[in-house]
C-alpha cells in the first residue's frame, strides 16, 4: 500500500512539473554539427524572428526512433518536431508513434499554386512523414594525402596497396555493405538483390574483411570530417554536406569520390499528439523559399520541385552550388538508392551480424 | 535472588520494562530508516525489478494480436495451420493495421528472424481491404513466405506472454526450428565473448591496481601522521575529480597527436610517422580505467593497514627474520582483508563500467556494458538490453555477497 | 623518512627504490590531472604542448577557451542545471541518509545487514543498469525529460555514500553520552541538537559533499533520463568529447579540477576537526 501511495505521489509531482513547461518553446531533434546550423540559418531563425518563438535543438536525431518509443510509451511527449530517415520514419508510424500529416492540408502549396502533394518530388511524402532534403553517403579523401594519383572510385577505397592509409567508415552495416558489393564488382541496380542471399552478404564481409584491420568507426556525423582534418585517416565515409562545409567553409583539402553515393531522403516527423501545436511552423519550414535556403548553407537537394529553381550560390562564399548537389548529372552516373524497405526488414540481422563481426 | 521481583520505581517490573525500553527503541531506529528505504525502493529497487521484467516480457503478440494468439493455441504445429488461424490473423492484421499498432508485432518479430517486419505490413496493409474468407487464400496469395510452417511457428512460440528468448540471445543462443534450443552460428556470436572480455579486461584492470595500490597504500600507512595526510591528498584528489575530466587528460595524453605521442617524438624515441596508438583500443581503457580506480583500491587497503600494529614488523625482525620474511609471514597475511575488499570493490565497479570504455576503448575496448546501451538507444531491442542487464547484474550481486561475506558491507569506508 | 638504523645495505638500497617506485605511483595518479591545466591555456586548438608553451613566450598562452566556455549558452545553461540538480538532490540524500545511518548505527535495528546492503547498493549496481531502470520506470509517471525525476534519480545515488560517511562517524560514536544528557535533564530533541548533531556533523557534512560531487559528476543516468531542458556539465562534456573535443572541454575540466580541490579541502580541515574532537593530533 505504502509503494502505490508513494507511486502516486510521485506521478502527481511529475504531472505538475511537466505541466510547467512553456507552449512557446519548441524542441527540434535534429542531426547536430553543420546540418543543424543549416536548419538553424534558413528555418529556425527566420521563424522566431517572426513569431518570437523560442527554439531549442537537440542533437538526438541518431536516436531519435529511441526517443520516440521512449516519450510516446511514457505518455510524456516533449520532443515537438524530430529530423528523421525515412527508413526510421515508417517503423514510427506503423507504431503510431507520429501523427499523420494531410500533406496539402498541412503543407505550403507552390509559388505557382501546384499542390504540395505534386510539388515534392516522388517518394518523398510518407503517410507520416515530409522530406526535406536528398543527401547523400559518400566516401571523402584528403587531398594532401595522395599527392600522385587521386583515387576516384568505391574501389580505390578498398584498394590498401595503391592507396594506403586507415579508412574511416560508420559503424553500421547500412552503406557499407552496399559499398562492399560495388567495390568487388556489383553493379547498383543488382546490390539490394545480392545482399538478399547468404552468398552476398558473405561476399560483402569478404570484401569488408580487406580493409577492416584498417578502419577506424565513426558513430557521429562530425567525426569523420575531423579525423580527416587531423590526417588519422586518408579516407572517410560521411554526408556530402559535412565534407562540402569543411571544404569550402573551412579551407579543408577534402574531396569527393561521388562513384557509388549512396543517396535518401530525409525530413520531418510529427510526434504523436503534437500536429496542432507544430503545424505553423512545419508550413513554414516547408515551404518552397526555405527549403531553397536551406541549400545556400549546406550541400544538398530540396525535396521540393519548385525548390530547385531557386538554388543559387552559397551563402558565404558565393560559389555555385548546384555542381556540389549529389543529383548533379555528373556525380549521379553510379549513384545508388538506398533500400528502405530492405533495411527495415533486414536491419536486425544484419546489424547483429555486423556487430559480432566486428568483435571478432 | 529472584529476578522476577525487581520493579522500577513506579512499581513495573523491571524485565517488562526493560523489553518495553527495548521495544521503543527498536520502533525509533526502524522509524528513522523507513523514508529512506521506501524512498529506495521507489526510484531504486522497483525500477531494477521493472528492467528485470523486460527480459522475459512478451507483451506484442499476444496484445496486438490476440485471436491469432488464441486460435494458435489448438494448432499442434504440423504443416501449416487451420482456417481458424487465418482468419483471426487476417482480422487481427486489419485492426492493427487502421489502430496502427501492429507495428510493435512486426518489430518484436522482426528480431527474431529478419524479414517479418515486411512480411507483416504488407500483409496488414492489404488485410484492411478483405471483407470475406477464405482468409487462408487471401493470406498465402499477399506473400508467398506465409507458406513456410516456421512462419507460423514463430508467432506461436511468441504469443506467450513471457519469453526466454532474449536470454537465449544475450547467451549466443537461439530457438531451433523444431523449438528445441541451439547455439547460434559462429558469425551471430557475440554476447559470451563479450562478457568474457569484460571479465578478463576487469581482473587485468583490479589486478593491476592492486600492484600499484598496494607499495602506496603500505607507504602511506608507515609514514608518520603528517607525511601521510599531505601524500594522502594526492590520492584523493584524484578521487574526487570527475571521472569524465579523468577520461578527457588521458585522451589528450595518449592519443597520437598527444603529450605522450609528442613526447617520444621530441626525444626520438620514434619518428613522426611510427606514432604509437595507445588510445580506443584495449591498452587507452586499461590504462585509464586504472587511473580512475585506483583510489577505490588504495583507501580500503590504507585503512587496513593502518590497524596494524608496527611493533608487529619490530617483533618479527628482533626475532631474526630478514625484512622480507617478516613482511612476507607477518605484515601480508594481516592485509588480506584488505586485498580481497580492495579487489572486489575495484572489479564490480569496473565490470560495470560505462563511459570510459565507451570513449576510449574502440572497437576491442569495449565492454559488454556498451551494449546494454546500444540495445536501449540505438537498436531498440529493449528485451534483449534487459537481458544482458540482468546477467551482469547477476555477477555483480553474487560479488557483493561474496563482499558482504568476507569484509562486512558495515566496515565500506569511503576515505 | 630516513631507513631504521638497524637496516643492511641491500635493504636500504630497497627502501630508497621503494620510496622511488611510489613517487612514480603517485605522479601516474596526480600527472594527468596537472598536464590539462595549462594545457586549457594554449592559444592554438590542439592537445600538445605547442613550442610557444614551452619556451614559456607569453603568445602561447591565452583564455581563450574560457572565453568561449563562459559565453557559450549551452555551457552556461549546463552549469546552471547542474547546480540546481546537485542542490536539490544533496538536500534529500542528507536528509533521508542522515536519518536512517541514525536508526541503522542503534544497536537495536532489525535485520542490519541485508538493510544495509539495499542502502548501499546504488553504489554497487552498475549505472548502466540502474538508468535503464529508471527509464523505463520513471517513464510510466511522466518522471523523464523533468527536473523532478533527474533529482530524484541522483537522490537514490548519492544516498549510499551519506549512509556510509555518517554511519562511519556513528561507529565511534560514544552513546551514554546521549544517557549523560538524559539523566541530566535534556529532553531526546535537546540531546539531539545538544550532544548528537555536533558530534555527527563532520560526517554529515563529508557524505554531503560526496553526495554533491556524485550527482555533479554523473552522467550516464542523465544521459538516459534526462530531456533537453536538464543537460548537465558532464552531458555537455560527453557529447563534446564523442564528437569532437575542443580545447574548450580542457577548459572546462580545469574549472571541475578547481572545484574538485576546493572540495577537499573542506573535508580535509573537517577530519581534522574531527580528529581534534576525539582527542587524536596529527603526530
Amino acid at each position: 500500500m505504502r509503494n502505490l501511495l508513494a507511486s502516486l505521489g510521485v506521478a502527481a509531482l511529475g504531472c505538475l512539473v511537466s505541466a510547467a513547461a512553456q507552449a512557446d518553446t519548441l524542441n527540434i531533434v535534429s542531426w547536430g554539427g553543420a546540418y543543424t546550423e543549416s536548419q538553424n540559418k534558413a528555418y529556425h531563425e527566420p521563424w522566431s524572428k517572426k513569431t518570437g518563438d523560442k527554439i531549442i535543438n537537440v542533437d538526438k536525431a541518431q536516436a531519435g526512433l529511441a526517443g520516440l518509443r521512449a516519450q510516446v510509451q511514457a505518455g510524456n511527449v516533449t520532443w515537438d518536431l524530430v529530423d528523421m530517415l525515412p527508413s526510421e520514419a515508417q517503423i514510427a508510424c506503423d507504431e503510431g508513434l507520429i501523427d499523420i500529416i494531410d500533406h496539402d492540408a498541412v503543407l505550403a502549396a507552390a509559388p505557382d499554386g501546384t499542390p504540395a502533394s505534386k510539388d515534392f518530388i516522388p517518394g518523398s511524402l510518407g503517410e507520416c512523414y515530409v522530406s526535406q532534403i536528398v543527401y547523400s553517403n559518400i566516401v571523402a579523401f584528403n587531398a594532401d594525402m595522395f599527392p600522385g594519383k587521386k583515387p576516384s572510385s568505391i574501389a580505390d577505397v578498398f584498394d590498401l596497396a595503391g592507396f594506403p592509409g586507415k579508412r574511416s567508415l560508420q559503424k553500421k552495416p547500412v552503406n557499407n555493405l552496399e559499398w562492399a558489393l560495388m567495390a568487388d564488382g556489383v553493379p547498383a541496380d543488382k546490390v539490394y538483390e545480392a545482399l538478399g542471399t547468404e552468398a552476398g552478404v558473405k561476399r560483402a564481409f569478404a570484401k569488408l574483411d580487406t580493409i577492416k584491420d584498417n578502419v577506424i568507426w565513426w558513430e557521429e556525423g562530425a567525426q569523420p570530417p575531423q579525423l580527416l582534418a587531423d590526417k588519422e585517416v586518408a579516407f572517410a565515409s560521411a554526408y556530402n554536406g559535412r565534407i562540402f562545409n569543411a571544404a569550402v567553409n573551412e579551407k579543408q583539402p577534402f574531396q569527393i569520390i561521388w562513384d557509388a553515393q549512396v543517396f535518401e531522403l530525409d525530413g520531418w516527423v510529427v510526434p504523436k499528439g503534437k500536429l496542432a501545436k507544430v503545424r505553423s511552423y512545419l508550413k513554414f519550414a516547408t515551404d518552397t523559399q526555405r527549403l531553397a535556403d536551406q541549400a545556400k548553407y549546406i550541400s544538398y537537394g530540396p525535396a521540393r520541385a519548385s525548390s530547385a529553381a531557386l538554388v543559387s550560390t552559397h551563402a558565404v562564399t558565393g560559389i555555385d552550388m548546384k555542381p556540389h548537389m549529389p543529383t548533379y548529372g555528373p556525380n549521379f552516373k553510379t549513384a545508388l538508392h538506398k533500400d528502405d524497405e530492405f533495411w527495415a526488414d533486414h536491419l536486425d540481422e544484419l546489424t547483429e551480424r555486423f556487430n559480432a563481426w566486428l568483435a571478432k | 535472588m529472584n529476578s522476577t521481583n525487581l520493579t522500577t520505581a513506579d512499581g513495573v517490573p523491571l524485565k517488562t520494562s526493560l523489553r518495553r525500553a527495548q521495544r521503543r527503541h527498536r520502533l525509533k531506529a526502524v522509524l528513522l530508516v523507513t523514508p529512506l528505504f521506501a524512498f529506495l525502493l521507489v526510484a531504486f529497487v522497483l525500477p531494477i525489478m521493472d528492467m528485470l521484467t523486460r527480459s522475459v516480457d512478451n507483451p506484442e503478440v499476444i496484445t496486438y494480436m490476440p485471436q491469432t494468439a488464441e486460435a494458435l493455441i489448438a494448432w499442434n504445429g504440423d504443416g501449416l495451420p487451420g482456417e481458424a488461424v487465418f482468419a483471426a490473423a487476417a482480422h487481427d492484421l486489419a485492426k492493427g493495421s487502421r489502430e496502427r499498432t501492429i507495428g510493435h508485432v512486426a518489430s518484436r518479430l522482426n528480431y527474431e528472424k529478419g524479414g517479418m517486419r515486411s512480411l507483416v505490413m504488407k500483409t496488414a496493409r492489404k488485410a484492411k481491404k478483405w471483407e470475406s474468407g477464405p482468409y487462408r487464400e487471401l493470406i498465402l496469395a499477399a506473400d508467398k513466405r506465409w507458406r513456410e510452417p516456421d512462419v507460423w511457428l514463430l508467432i506461436k512460440r511468441q504469443s506467450a506472454p513471457y519469453t526466454l528468448s532474449y536470454f537465449l540471445s544475450a547467451l549466443d543462443l537461439r530457438h531451433g526450428s523444431d523449438g528445441s534450443i541451439e547455439s547460434k552460428p559462429a558469425h551471430m556470436k557475440i554476447y559470451v565473448d563479450l562478457f568474457m572480455r569484460t571479465l578478463w579486461m576487469s581482473a587485468l584492470i583490479t589486478a593491476l591496481c592492486l600492484l600499484l595500490g598496494y607499495p602506496v597504500a603500505f607507504l602511506l600507512a608507515t609514514l608518520p601522521m603528517r607525511q601521510a595526510n599531505l601524500l594522502m591528498i594526492l590520492v584523493l584528489l584524484p578521487f574526487w575529480t570527475s571521472m569524465l575530466v579523468r577520461t578527457t587528460t588521458w585522451i589528450a595524453i595518449l592519443q597520437s597527436q598527444g603529450v605522450l605521442n609528442d613526447l617520444f617524438v621530441w626525444t626520438g624515441l620514434i619518428d613522426d610517422a611510427n606514432r604509437i596508438q595507445m588510445i580506443y583500443n584495449k591498452t587507452g581503457t586499461i590504462i585509464a580505467m586504472t587511473h580512475i580506480l585506483l583510489p577505490f583500491m588504495i583507501l580500503p587497503l590504507y585503512s587496513v593497514m593502518k590497524t596494524i600494529p608496527p611493533s608487529y614488523m619490530r617483533a618479527a625482525r628482533s626475532m631474526g627474520a630478514t625484512a622480507f620474511t617478516a613482511f612476507r609471514r607477518v605484515y601480508f597475511p594481516q592485509t588480506l582483508t584488505g586485498i580481497g575488499a580492495g579487489s572486489i570493490l575495484v572489479f564490480i565497479l569496473s565490470i560495470g563500467y560505462y563511459i570510459t570504455p565507451a570513449l576510449v576503448g574502440g572497437q576491442s575496448g569495449r565492454f559488454i556494458t556498451n551494449f546494454i546501451a546500444y540495445h536501449m538507444q540505438q537498436s531498440l531491442n529493449w528485451g534483449l538490453a534487459a537481458a544482458i542487464g540482468s546477467l551482469l547484474l547477476g555477477v555483480v550481486i553474487a560479488l557483493y555477497m561474496l563482499y558482504n561475506r568476507l569484509i562486512g558491507i558495515d566496515n565500506m569506508k569511503l576515505g | 623518512m630516513a631507513p631504521p638504523p638497524y637496516a643492511t645495505g641491500p635493504e636500504r638500497l630497497w627502501h630508497y627504490a621503494f620510496r622511488l617506485l611510489c613517487g612514480l605511483i603517485f605522479v601516474f595518479l596526480i600527472g594527468p590531472i596537472l598536464v590539462i591545466i595549462p594545457l586549457s591555456f594554449n592559444a592554438e586548438p590542439y592537445f600538445t604542448f605547442t613550442k610557444a608553451m614551452i619556451e614559456f613566450d607569453p603568445e602561447g598562452y591565452s583564455l581563450r577557451w574560457y572565453e568561449d566556455f563562459f559565453t557559450s549558452q549551452a555551457w552556461l545553461g549546463a552549469i546552471k542545471n547542474s547546480f540546481i540538480v546537485a542542490f536539490f538532490s544533496t538536500i534529500l540524500a542528507t536528509g533521508l541518509g542522515t536519518l536512517a545511518a541514525l536508526g541503522m548505527s542503534s544497536r537495536h535495528m532489525p535485520w542490519r545487514v541485508p538493510i544495509m546492503a539495499v542502502l548501499i547498493s546504488p553504489m554497487i549496481v552498475p549505472l548502466i543498469i540502474s538508468a535503464a531502470g529508471m527509464f523505463f520506470f520513471f517513464s510510466k509517471y511522466h518522471l523523464t525529460q523533468t527536473y523532478l525525476g533527474v533529482i530524484l534519480a541522483h537522490t537514490a545515488l548519492g544516498l549510499p555514500f551519506v549512509v556510509i560517511t555518517v554511519t562511519a562517524t556513528l561507529t565511534g560514536f560514544n552513546h551514554s553520552l546521549t544517557r549523560a544528557a538524559a539523566s541530566l535533564g535534556a529532553s531526546p530533541a535537546r540531546a539531539f541538537f545538544k550532544v548528537v548533531l555536533p558530534l555527527v556533523t563532520p560526517g554529515v557534512i563529508s557524505g554531503a559533499l560526496f553526495a554533491f560531487i556524485a550527482s555533479f559528476d554523473e552522467v550516464v543516468v542523465v544521459l538516459f533520463i534526462a530531456g533537453p531542458e536538464q543537460r548537465t556539465i558532464p552531458i555537455q562534456m560527453w557529447s563534446g568529447i564523442r564528437e569532437q573535443i575542443s580545447p574548450t572541454i580542457l577548459a572546462v575540466a580545469t574549472l571541475l579540477v578547481a572545484i574538485s580541490i576546493g572540495l577537499l579541502t573542506v573535508l580535509e580541515l573537517l577530519r581534522r576537526r574531527g580528529e581534534r574532537l576525539r582527542g587524536l593530533t596529527p603526530g
